[in-house]
């Protein structure tokens, strides 16, 4: 087990530099270094000269890939992208462009406030979805299977903007029932987290159930199922000892893979509901062309998803005993 | 049956969470409810809080709260008006020729070898509380030599225990002045001072090889309440620069706390924990969430003004005229991104002020006979107030005066333009798209700017014509502009081979409503019978374009510094060419009559001399035609009943402390206007039960014919 995880680490390796490199290439030919100092600079009154000297303290005066009048392995080290991305793999993500703020600790800031609407709505998401799926499952071939059908079809077809405004509109403006936007640490936060997350949980319901339903509907067919209905066990029994257990594999590739991109929050639901989180970060990064923290966050992801299907190929050893690493 | 029952409980705990909570949408504690803070929001994280880097308006918001530069604007009359802020009186120039003789005050710019303002501040100002002036029982800074152990934990200025403070000096001046010549802190008008102030161009040369004790006869500390600024030539508009943050006074003790390789390490920086005198000062700085004010325990006794334009006493802000100021103890801004909340939180109570998006115009605004706006009939009902301002913004289309097409000074290209001016009926965008937000523009100056003039002597006559009968200019029809197309020689728009006249308009317009814009403009070049091509690219594309003149027509704007005519008159000079010299002459318009006039103008008072050099230039710019003038926006602005004294500023910022909110009613409001409505859930509630009772009898049904199945088999078999 330990040589495989550590065979996948160092598979990783080249996966992120490449990954840094697709960023930095596509960074860097929408915005050229220049254009990235006049845009965190402004637009008054500023000079070449102060282009320049933004450039010389922020480490964009270098080529990008390869200098000339380097010598030695400085023609690739004395460049953006080696002196830009070495540190990513030690996790120094530096300072970001624009306003000098150190990521780390804005990471480390922001992080909880998207955790505090994606870890429930992902959780209260994924037992809704398993139970309605279930349930759906259990009336396979009935009114209510056709119905639930045609009703996730339709919730899935729906963009989440439009349950945003709508959850606001209805929850926040109409039945006054909870704050339209805000987020606040503490026990305070219970009410601004709860519209977004029964929001996310209902956007998310529709693809949910027709992902769940299939899977279910596959083990319901199978022959220890069979059996285990001749042997006399109940219909519930049935599907919620038997099946859901023999469904963990699907279901697992889909939950761990999605847990550390909890992390990384929800671009449009943060800037609808304010909340200060990592999604949020983002969108102003990259509306801000501030590179340092786009590459970072970029990085982060990609770390994050690598540790996502490590976690999801080992997790199948927990619930499959047949599956070993060699 | 057990997951059915949770959901039940689950439910019913957040009815009962909803009702508890009395009124459940109030974004803030319960302690506030009654406190008299004001609340606004911000759509985008402040990235300077230092004076000589932030040139921003969102930024001025709040710098302005904190720092003092010597000079304000007037908080109710217009046109602005400078008067003193710290200092003791507005500071009158004193000119010297190359002798050093002394000069009159309306010497020739060209005989005037040195201006010197002198500036005296009022003594007794003290700066806010803040750790950078602590000291230790034995008067010794107590955090100016910290240790990573000392500031283990802190983020914030408030994290510090102990905090000091003392009396601001004409040194604090000088200094900051000193750091705007720093290369290193990128001051956007250091390229502007460096061709006024005296030496300090060589000064930041200096700074720039690490010559930190070098010379810098510029500015000179007189004594501990008075410092100079001598400038190498006249340039009255300087003393609009003094009311700007940049010439706040920066305290050295500061700029040594917070350049402690410790504090640069936990990024509490000037760039983010201002240490000023003024009437507020930053208590939390969440500039992902929330930005919290609270007034500075050491400001001193400043008084409402009891002056103002005429309707302000009518419009109830002078009742509070000789209070002491400021009335708000706190202020919370929210960051708000999106309109949507921001706007429907507004109407909830929860934010003082709002503005206005297009999306909610119609909803929010009306017009009466006259066509002047009014609240709409929902705002009013809760006692929503409208004001509204003339920004001192010019809008315009600008012709590259370098293209071969749109180009050039003969009367041909002067023709070519004025005709695509006049089929650009801008009156109608104005409406269409803009729902009336701004007014027609027939020069550079906006209202309110000296120059500008209203009425028949202000029309563009090269566009409009004067309709006496009903005392408005009338733009010209579009026969006259065929008329003037076809002695700029395209005839129904083809050049004389038969060509047809296709112009590019350069653009950054990618939002959803770009499209029509753009329809609009095609279709009324079209009645001239010219193409017209878009290249919508995005902003740095389009930025290069310009720079390199690479665009035959283009849209964009200017935002004045300051309330004086050659800082818009200045937009248009040759010498500030874009494209050859990087200046701010998009249009890189070169008319050297135009730049003669300038170079005289920019250096009067204003006087009827003035005017009319500036009237000339106009003219010039009207027949050249190097810019469609196109409009001054119009500031539409609604607040509630509660909130006194509010006046849009779009020069002086600093205004916090003249607001006062009444917040008895706002609680009273708020309560009214935010009751809960939970029969809904209720009924969720009961459809939630009638449609499991079938699903729970199916399930019961079920589970007794499987458990029978095995039996009957059983049965069957023996």
């Amino acid at each position: 087990m330990l040589t495989y995880i550590i065979r996948r680490m160092l598979y990783a390796i080249p996966i992120l530099i490449g990954v840094n490199l697709i960023v930095f290439f596509l960074f860097f030919i929408v915005n050229s270094p220049d254009q990235m100092a006049r845009k965190i600079l402004g637009e008054k009154n500023i000079t070449q000269q102060d282009v320049d000297n933004w450039k010389r303290q922020n480490g964009y005066h270098l080529p990008l890939f390869f200098n000339t009048e380097a010598s030695g392995g400085g023609h690739f080290t004395e460049t953006i992208f080696f002196q830009k991305s070495a540190k990513l793999f030690l996790f120094d993500f530096g300072k970001s462009d624009t306003n000098n703020i150190d990521i780390t600790s804005q990471i480390s800031q922001r992080m909880w406030a998207s955790l505090a609407i994606a870890l429930p709505t992902f959780l209260v998401g994924l037992l809704v979805n398993i139970t309605v799926s279930m349930i759906v499952a259990y009336y396979r071939a009935t009114y209510v299977d056709f119905w639930s059908t045609i009703v996730a079809v339709m919730v899935m077809s729906i963009s989440q903007l439009f349950y945003i405004i709508g959850g606001q509109w209805l929850f926040g403006k109409m039945l006054r029932l909870s704050p339209i936007s805000g987020y606040d640490s503490g026990v305070d936060m219970l009410k601004f987290v709860i519209l977004p997350v029964v929001i996310g949980i209902i956007s998310g319901i529709g693809g949910g159930i027709r992902f769940y339903r299939t899977i279910f509907l596959e083990e319901v067919n199978r022959d220890y199922v069979r059996t285990a209905r001749a042997k006399g066990v109940s219909e519930a029994g049935v599907l919620f000892k038997h099946a859901l257990k023999n469904a963990m594999i699907p279901i697992l590739t889909n939950v761990v893979l999605a847990i550390p991109l909890l992390f990384m929050g929800s671009l449009v639901m943060e800037a609808f509901f304010a909340i200060p989180g990592l999604g949020s970060f983002t969108i102003e990064a990259i509306q801000a062309q501030d590179f340092a923290i786009v590459r970072s966050m970029v990085y982060l992801a990609s770390v994050l998803y690598i540790v996502g299907l490590l976690l999801t190929d080992i997790s199948y050893t927990l619930v499959d005993p047949r599956i070993r690493f060699g | 049956m057990k997951l059915l029952k949770h959901s039940y409980i689950t439910f019913l705990m957040l009815v009962i969470f909803f009702i508890s909570c009395g009124v459940p949408n109030n974004p803030y504690p319960k302690s506030e409810q009654d406190a008299e803070i004001y609340y606004s929001t911000f759509d985008e994280e402040p990235k300077h809080f230092d004076p000589a880097v932030s040139y921003s308006s969102d930024e001025y918001t709040f710098i302005q709260q904190i720092y003092e530069p010597p000079l304000r604007y007037h908080y109710l009359k217009r046109p602005y008006e400078l008067i003193p802020l710290t200092a003791e009186a507005v500071p009158q120039p004193r000119y010297y020729d190359t002798d050093g003789k002394q000069l009159a005050s309306d010497a020739p710019a060209a005989s005037v070898a040195r201006a010197v303002y002198e500036i005296r501040i009022r003594p007794g100002i003290m700066y806010q509380p803040h750790p950078c002036f602590a000291k230790t029982d034995s008067d010794v800074l107590r955090y100016h030599d910290l240790t990573k152990a000392d500031v283990k934990g802190f983020n914030e200025i408030k994290d510090f225990p102990m905090t000091g403070t003392r009396e601001l000096t004409a040194a604090d001046y000088v200094y900051q002045i000193k750091r705007m010549a720093d290369p290193r802190l990128a001051c956007p008008i250091l390229s502007t001072l460096k061709d006024y102030i005296l030496g300090m161009e060589a000064y930041a040369a200096a700074l720039a090889n690490g010559q930190e004790d070098a010379a810098f006869p510029g500015v000179e500390i007189v004594d501990r309440y008075i410092y100079r600024v001598i400038l190498k030539a006249k340039y009255p508009q300087f003393i609009y620069w003094l009311a700007m943050p940049f010439f706040s006074p920066m305290p050295k003790e500061a700029i040594d706390f917070y350049s402690q390789p410790v504090m640069k390490e936990r990024n509490i920086t000037i760039d983010r924990f201002p240490v000023g005198t003024g009437a507020y000062r930053i208590e939390t700085l969440l500039a992902h969430k929330e930005i919290v004010l609270v007034k500075n325990e050491n400001f001193r006794v400043e008084r409402y003004p009891s002056g103002g334009e005429p309707g302000d006493r009518e419009a109830g802000l002078l009742d509070d005229a000789w209070e002491t100021i400021p009335f708000i103890p706190k202020v919370v801004y929210k960051l708000e991104k999106e309109y949507i909340p921001r706007w429907n939180k507004f109407l909830q109570g929860y934010y003082d002020s709002s503005g206005i998006s297009s999306d909610t115009f119609d909803s929010a605004v009306t017009f009466n006979d006259t066509g002047d706006p009014r609240a709409s009939e929902a705002l009013k009902a809760k006692h929503i107030v409208l004001r509204t301002s003339v920004e001192p913004t010019t809008v315009y289309l600008a012709f590259n005066m370098l293209d071969d097409t749109v180009g050039g000074y003969t009367p041909e290209k002067q023709k070519l333009r004025q005709a695509i001016s006049i089929a650009l009926d801008y009156e109608e965008y104005i409406e269409i798209f803009l729902n009336g937000r701004g007014i027609v523009s027939h020069s550079p100056l906006p209202p309110g700017i000296f120059g500008y003039e209203a009425g028949e002597t202000g029309i563009n006559p090269y566009i409009y014509d004067w309709d006496a009968s009903t005392n408005r200019p009338v733009r010209k029809s579009i026969e006259e502009a065929r008329q003037l197309l076809a002695e700029a020689g395209y005839p129904g728009g083809q050049d004389r081979k038969g060509n047809p006249l296709i112009v590019s308009f350069d653009n950054t317009w990618n939002s959803a409503g770009a499209t029509s814009r753009l329809t609009w403009m095609r279709n009324k070049l079209e009645q001239l019978g010219i193409t017209m091509e878009s290249r919508t690219t995005d902003y740095n594309r389009f930025r290069d374009k310009v720079k390199n003149g690479n665009f035959q027509i283009i849209f964009w704007g200017w935002h004045a510094d300051y309330p004086d005519a050659e800082n818009f008159l200045f937009l248009l000079y040759g010498p500030n060419s874009k494209a050859l010299r990087d200046g701010e002459n998009a249009a890189n318009y070169d008319n050297p009559e135009y730049n003669r006039l300038f170079e005289t103008m920019k250096n009067m008072e204003n006087s009827p001399e003035r005017l009319t050099r500036i009237r000339e230039m106009n003219r010039l710019l009207q027949r050249d035609a190097p810019w469609v003038f196109v409009y001054h926006p119009v500031v539409f602005g609604l607040s509630h009943q509660w909130l006194k004294n509010s006046k849009p500023s779009a020069l002086g910022r600093g205004n916090f402390k003249y607001l006062r909110i009444d917040a008895r009613q706002r609680a009273e409001s708020r309560q009214a206007w935010n009751q809960p409505i939970v029969w809904p859930l209720w009924i969720c509630l009961g459809l939630l039960i009638l449609g499991t009772i079938p699903a729970a009898i199916t399930i019961w049904k079920r589970e007794r014919q499987t458990k029978q199945a095995p039996i009957a088999d059983e049965a069957s078999e023996n």
